[in-house]
């Protein structure tokens, strides 16, 4: 058989024998990213339609959630740095050719717009809640004037966060299971799903939670279709890709992969959603700790096997 | 100015000559390498053939990690040389992710190193220490706009191959074979 040997010298940490320079800190940061992503998309979106007074979980309660999900992944994130304390230096550049400048830019953007989302609902959601200071409440009044430039901005940067988890990842062209455009659509599908599950899981309103579970089930549709893609992708390239697409049609990662991923992340919350709107009693909360627990899998096993797949000498 | 290296794969001993004398040259921290040897066998038992390597940074015309990195630390420098600015490096591991040749690491000072071509030497008109040193003088260093380098000279006279070119990167290491 023809076969070639290699024997390397080299034994740097983190890279030899198989790349790990991102751990669970990335993958987390990926989550949370694309969950706050999908919180802040649906809140902007209905808020703009008007739906104020229908959806008071999309729009008020679940994006209180989205600024605690930034700050940690904001923490994860900084764990992440080897050179710590220059971690400004993301905000002395502006390098359009790394996706990793839009994402802090974009978390820069977004991360204060959800504070300042959620303190313009504070008193709403929780009718005791004191500011105690006079200019906070007139600070209050301020943004509540401008909710809709908010939920503009909110709107369109929201989607960018989203999108951006996946591109972070899809730039590589050194790791070619990520480098595919499939994978910012993937995430962003992905976090709007998680999104809408938290919603579903905060509203106590028929009418939100049907929408909701409506959603969710076009949303997994089209999560399926672009797992599905994303392998007819890889396998239709170069054979690095081929190699790479392996790695969970057969490989290391194929029963993680279809089974919390696809199967218990994505099939059977749609089966149970699906029955639930036909009417049948499922816990609302079974889904949705389903369809979370396959966005953080997801993640997770993107990032390892990602840094598995490489360019063969 | 286009710096670039010539390999000759057919004299190249393995002997990690080159290796000591980066570490030393560049105070390598103890377990890290800049450059490294690559061994490979290949064919067919008993038709087998062996192929020494000294590899490093490919000094990429077409940089992932120049493109990859957030803040500018990564840039290319006079030559064609890809450098990191430590005090600008944030250490996210988007250039080290990025390098299909995984040439880079993390310094345990948290900045990303690799191979510098010895530009401090090189600025002084001296070759980069693994060329210094090598034995067998299968390295070759120089400009390969200046037609008379001799990096220049050897990858006219010879063949030679590039590694990972369908990467994109357009490495600047050519392997004499």
């Amino acid at each position: 058989m023809e076969e070639e040997i290699i024997i390397s010298g080299r034994m740097n940490y983190k890279v030899d024998p198989g790349l790990h320079i991102w751990g669970w800190e990335i993958a987390f940061y990926l989550f949370v990213g694309g969950l706050a992503a999908g919180l802040l998309f649906f809140a902007s979106y209905y808020y703009l339609q008007g739906k104020e007074k229908e959806f008071p979980a999309a729009i008020k309660w679940a994006p209180m959630l989205a600024p605690v999900m930034l700050a940690l992944g904001l923490g994860a994130l900084f764990l992440d740095l080897h050179h710590k304390l220059y971690f400004w230096r993301l905000y002395t550049n502006i390098r359009l050719t790394s996706p990793m400048s839009w994402g802090a830019w974009t978390l820069m953007v977004v991360t204060p717009l959800s504070i300042l989302w959620s303190a313009s609902w504070v008193r709403e959601v929780f009718p005791n809640w004191d500011w105690k200071f006079k200019f906070l409440y007139d600070l209050e009044a301020f943004f509540i004037k401008y909710r809709k430039v908010m939920a503009w901005i909110m709107v369109f940067y929201s989607v960018i966060l989203g999108i951006y988890t996946g591109i972070l990842l899809s730039a590589f062209n050194a790791r070619p299971l990520w480098n595919t455009s499939i994978l910012g659509p993937l995430f962003l599908a992905s976090g709007l799903s998680a999104g809408a599950a938290v919603i579903i899981s905060f509203t106590k309103n028929e009418l939100e939670r049907k929408l909701f579970s409506k959603i969710d089930l076009v949303i997994i549709g089209i999560e399926l279709f672009l797992v599905i893609h994303l392998f007819m992708g890889l396998m239709a390239s170069t054979a690095v890709q081929i190699e790479a697409a392996e790695l969970f049609l057969g490989g290391k990662y194929t029963l993680p992969f279809w089974i919390f991923v696809v199967f218990l992340g994505m099939i059977v919350p749609a089966i149970l959603e699906f029955l639930e709107l036909r009417g049948q009693k499922i816990p609302v909360i079974i889904p949705v700790a389903l369809i979370l627990m396959g966005n953080i899998m997801l993640r997770f096993i993107i990032v390892y096997a990602g840094q598995a797949s490489r360019y063969l000498y | 100015m286009r710096y670039a290296m010539a390999i000759d794969t057919k004299k190249c001993v393995g002997c990690s000559d080159c290796v000591v004398a980066c570490q030393l040259e560049n105070n390598v921290p103890i377990g890290y390498c800049r450059d490294w040897i690559v061994e490979t066998t290949s064919g067919t038992y008993p038709n087998l053939e062996l192929e020494n390597r000294s590899e490093r940074c490919h000094h990429c015309a077409n940089a992932p990690c120049v493109r990859c990195c957030p803040t500018g630390a990564s840039h290319i420098a006079e030559g064609g040389v890809v450098l990191v600015t430590p005090d600008e490096c944030i250490g996210c591991g988007a250039c080290i992710a990025s390098c299909p040749y995984d040439a880079r690491y993390p310094h345990p000072d948290g900045y990303v190193d690799k191979c510098t071509f010895c530009i401090h030497k090189v600025r002084k008109g001296e070759d980069p220490a693994c060329v210094q040193v090598c034995p067998t003088n299968c390295l070759y260093f120089g400009d390969l706009d200046d037609p008379n380098s001799e990096v220049s000279r050897k990858i006219k006279e010879r063949k030679y191959k590039r590694l990972k070119t369908e990467a994109g990167t357009d490495p600047q290491l050519y392997f004499l074979i």
